[in-house]
């Protein structure tokens, strides 16, 4: 398969293409219909890992390569996971810190204009 | 290779392949050489990312709503995020043209590939111009500025024009590279090399790796 390149039906492209259209349209539903908190954000990652998933697996033809290279480039992203971690727990620090020294916030934010 | 050997798969097939004396990914050099590029792509947006989630939480002030800074007005009330979903459709659209050209190079079909590719190009040109218009009214319209903005959280502006516009020039680097090989394709440059269109799905995973990082840009940028 691999000396031959990748070639799969054209049918399999277009359904995935008119799914990840349908998935877009949601995700931008969650923004649209105002969706807020635990729910917003669940939806984003849920729709964000389905075409994230599908671009990868179908269109970079991922699900049809060998284990090995599935390994060697989708193995090393997870220690982002470690980083996001880290970060947000910094991240807490410094706004708690912020709070205790400097006090809260006395930004007042304009709407933004429109046109 | 002969007929009898049997390449053996799953775990075995890992084990098999890097510790063989062989190349350990069976394809063309330049198509492991660009998941590999892209492997580190994957860092350096992430990084961008990781920092502006950073930034995010440590403020004390308040962030803008994305939803309400990128909206648009088509003469009635503004609608939310327009201008970005239909950026993100255009994406999406060019990465089915991409796919397909990919397929129609493998079938060493030449001026379908040519034109699937050039659609590619000219939808990445157009999510590009698109991206000018929405810089040019967050600047001139909003007063959004990498040290600033009237609307809260000063760390808006930096993250934004930092992972907007590199993933940006990712889009008009692939314009150009598309470009390259759809001429290439249609002048039968790649007919005096073997007539070899692996070239064609090299290309592909770049052009479906920018979109890949739209899809997250899009999800904690503006959704979130």
């Amino acid at each position: 398969m691999a000396e031959e390149g990748q070639q799969h039906p054209i049918a399999i492209y277009l359904w995935i293409w008119g799914l990840l259209f349908v998935v877009s349209f949601f995700s931008y539903m969650v923004d649209y219909l105002g969706f807020q908190g635990m729910t917003r954000w669940t939806l984003i990652l849920i729709f964000m890992f389905v075409k994230a998933g599908f671009i990868v697996a179908i269109f970079m033809h991922m699900q049809w390569e060998r284990l090995a290279l599935k390994l060697a480039i989708l193995g090393p992203p997870v220690a982002i996971i470690v980083l996001i971690w880290l970060m947000s727990l910094e991240g807490a620090y410094t706004e708690e810190t912020r709070v205790e020294y400097y006090g809260e916030s006395t930004f007042e934010p304009e709407a933004p204009p429109h046109h | 290779m002969s007929e009898a050997v049997i390449e053996p798969v799953g775990t075995q097939g890992v084990v098999s392949d890097f510790s063989r004396d062989k190349q350990v990914f069976g394809m063309p050099w330049g198509k492991a050489m660009m998941w590999i590029f892209l492997l580190s792509d994957t860092f350096i947006f992430s990084c961008f990312l990781v920092s502006y989630m950073t930034v995010r939480i440590s403020t004390t002030d308040p962030w803008p709503i994305p939803s309400e800074v990128f909206a648009l007005s088509f003469g009635g009330d503004p609608i939310p995020l327009i201008l970005i979903a239909i950026m993100t459709f255009i994406l999406i659209t060019s990465s089915g043209t991409m796919a397909m050209a990919v397929n129609m190079g493998y079938r060493k079909d030449r001026n379908k590939t040519f034109w699937l590719m050039t659609a590619t190009a000219l939808l990445g040109a157009s999510f590009v111009g698109m991206q000018a218009f929405e810089w040019t009214k967050l600047i001139v319209d909003e007063g959004v500025r990498p040290w600033g903005n009237p609307m809260g959280a000063a760390q808006f502006g930096s993250s934004f024009f930092m992972i907007t516009g590199f993933h940006g020039m990712h889009v008009s680097a692939g314009v150009i590279y598309l470009m390259v090989v759809a001429t290439r394709v249609k002048t039968g440059f790649y007919e005096k090399r073997g007539g070899n269109y692996e070239i064609v799905e090299i290309a592909g995973l770049y052009w479906h790796f920018v979109d890949l990082v739209w899809v997250f840009i899009f999800a904690f940028f503006y959704l979130w």
